[in-house]
């Protein structure tokens, strides 16, 4: 390695993918570790009256602790549903004619059955807004006078917080949603309605923005070859407003993710905004450590959401050269 | 015989924030079918404004457009639009491009096997068979244009309306598409109208050039027949007379008569050429 160094040339070659090592791995550790650092400084001088702000260590052992909690319930409910299997065989061996019971193990939901409720709440939220938000954007898009009717409503609405919504939320939803046996929560479905309130906005905004942009050449050569109102929205409205369309959705679904945390402290729907809530009502020493815990994974999988939005976006788009970032 | 393409008597007048603004005053034009026709004039002069009213993009305030004793009031495939930034769909390939157009305009007259057939030849035509799988921002700007040109070919327009084609290209590749168009339109005998600002490009393209008066109020100045037969060798034409003769014709409307105003000279002679359109016979 040390002969190769010295050549020149190699090193030229060497040169970039070594910037690029830097950039790529290096500074974003060293950038981590300073972070953590200055925590570890922070939070040892910080006393609360649950003991001392938890530092990296701290948090380190809680997600261990969050993680066996995690297996130690599993292993109940297999055992649950293990005894469960048993008895109805022997009941069926009996009697085979006698009604046998399934019943669900209603144990506590651990750290990582919240996720999994909170991603579920904020997908069905998502979902709900955007097949709302992207034909209403196209219409503004395509239509001045209904944009000009639409648009003080908009403008009103956006800035709402989520906060402001959720009590009516959750009267209307109980006063509407009313069944012997619900398919949904009704606090699943305060959260995600709150959710699909606050995330409409960006991609009504954003559509109506790129359906109006459409270049109006394109659209002239629609009207030249007469394409009908439909096949005009769905072979040429749609595809050229596709990229400013998926902006919108990306920011609404990170603004889903952030108000569904506070929708699911309030509603008290599960997920990880409940969980943060019971850990603070609980109290107890290790509760800070398993706040940030949760702190942190609301970002790391905020972050995986928007990824993983610009997978599917440049999977969809036609603009292939535009910077995704 | 009846007038094939009758644009009769247009104003044009829109509406802005300092008040009405007139754009084009008594434009009249008779023209034949198969005629190949050139709209030339300084920038602003309205030019674009008439393509867009024979193609019904743009609906005429006095006047109107008679084609095969029909009234124009809507766009249409029997006017295809040749534009001047090709306005391919970015995400449609070369062939699903002319597709959306055959398929919108045959959706009745044409199988699935023929449309396919149909597009190909057009293709063809325009030397792009072998790009059909390839996107627009993939293929040069001529190719764009060449596809462009294939897809408003697979209309099968009655008239042909090309907005400054070959504006955007190089000049090499802009004689190539010269060339081509002129081979297109004497294999189909197209009528077609084409707005340029290329003195040679009309001269060399043209059945009939027509000269357009500055704006507002731009009209018909002067029609220049250019007598040439055809097919036209750009190189045989570069020494003709009557090349050089209708160029001359040409330029001296653009250059000494109707220069836009403030990089006019001390010319008065405007309203007249105005006022009697004139029609110059080039023999």
């Amino acid at each position: 390695m040390s002969e190769s160094l010295a050549d020149p040339k190699l090193d030229d070659r060497l040169l970039p993918s070594l910037n690029s090592f830097l950039e790529l791995l290096v500074l974003p550790l060293l950038g981590i570790s300073l972070f953590l650092l200055a925590w570890q400084i922070v939070a040892s001088n910080i006393e609360t009256s649950l003991g001392q702000f938890p530092g990296p260590e701290q948090v380190w052992e809680q997600t261990g602790s969050l993680y066996d909690d995690h297996v130690r319930e599993r292993g109940k409910a297999d055992k649950f549903y293990e005894r469960q299997e048993k008895r109805n065989a022997a009941k069926l061996a009996k009697n085979p004619d006698a009604t046998i019971k399934w019943r669900d193990y209603t144990g506590k939901p651990t750290f990582f059955d919240q996720i999994v409720t909170s991603l579920y709440t904020v997908m069905f939220g998502f979902t709900i807004a955007s097949i709302i938000a992207i034909p209403l954007g196209i219409v503004c898009g395509l239509s001045e006078k209904a944009y000009s009717a639409i648009n003080p409503i908009i403008q009103v609405f956006k800035p709402v917080s989520p906060l402001a919504w959720l009590p009516l939320v959750t009267m209307v939803v109980s006063a509407v949603y009313v069944s012997d046996d619900p398919f949904f929560q009704k606090s699943f479905l305060t959260s995600a309605v709150t959710v699909a309130l606050c995330c409409l906005w960006p991609t009504v905004i954003n559509t109506t923005v790129g359906v109006a942009g459409i270049d109006k050449d394109l659209v002239n050569v629609g009207k030249v070859i007469k394409l009908s109102p439909l096949t005009h929205v769905v072979r040429i409205v749609i595809p050229a407003s596709i990229p400013m369309i998926f902006t919108g959705l990306r920011l609404s679904l990170a603004t889903g993710w952030m108000v569904l945390i506070a929708a699911e402290m309030l509603a008290q729907n599960p997920g990880l905004g409940k969980f943060i809530w019971d850990e603070f009502q609980n109290g107890s020493s290790d509760s800070l450590g398993r706040i940030m815990v949760a702190v942190i994974t609301i970002g790391v999988i905020g972050f995986a959401l928007d990824r993983m939005m610009l997978f599917v976006q440049s999977r969809f788009s036609w603009d292939k050269q535009a910077v995704l970032r | 015989m009846s007038t094939f393409l009758d644009i009769s008597q247009i104003d044009k007048v829109f509406d802005t924030d300092s008040g009405p603004f007139c754009a084009l005053k008594g434009v009249d034009l008779k023209i034949q079918e198969g005629e190949f026709i050139s709209l030339i004039g300084h920038s602003g002069c309205g030019k674009s404004t008439v393509l867009n009213i024979v193609a019904g993009l743009t609906p005429a305030t006095i006047g109107g457009v008679i084609l095969e004793q029909r009234e124009i009031t809507e766009p249409g495939p029997d006017r295809a639009v040749v534009f001047q930034n090709h306005a391919l769909m970015p995400w449609l390939s070369v062939y699903d491009n002319v597709e959306l157009a055959v398929a919108s305009v045959f959706r009745k007259s044409k199988s699935r096997a023929e449309m396919k057939e149909w597009i190909l030849e057009n293709l063809r035509l325009v030397n792009m068979e072998h790009a059909i799988d390839k996107l627009p921002h993939e293929i040069s700007g001529g190719m764009k244009q060449r596809v462009g040109i294939a897809r408003a070919l697979a209309m099968q327009p009655r008239v042909l309306l090309m907005d400054e084609p070959f504006g955007a290209l190089d000049a090499l590749t802009r004689a190539q598409l010269q060339d081509s168009t002129m081979k297109i339109h004497q294999e189909l005998g197209n009528t077609v109208i084409m707005i340029t600002h290329d003195v040679d490009e009309a001269v060399l393209l043209s059945d009939r050039i027509v000269m357009m008066t500055n704006g507002p109020s731009a009209t018909v100045g002067q029609i220049v027949d250019v007598n040439l037969p055809r097919p036209r060798n750009r190189l045989a034409l570069a020494e003709d007379a009557t090349f050089n003769h209708c160029r001359r014709l040409v330029l001296d409307f653009l250059y000494s008569a109707h220069l836009p105003s403030g990089e006019s000279s001390e010319d008065t002679g405007q309203e007249s050429a105005v006022a009697t359109p004139s029609v110059v016979q080039a023999a």
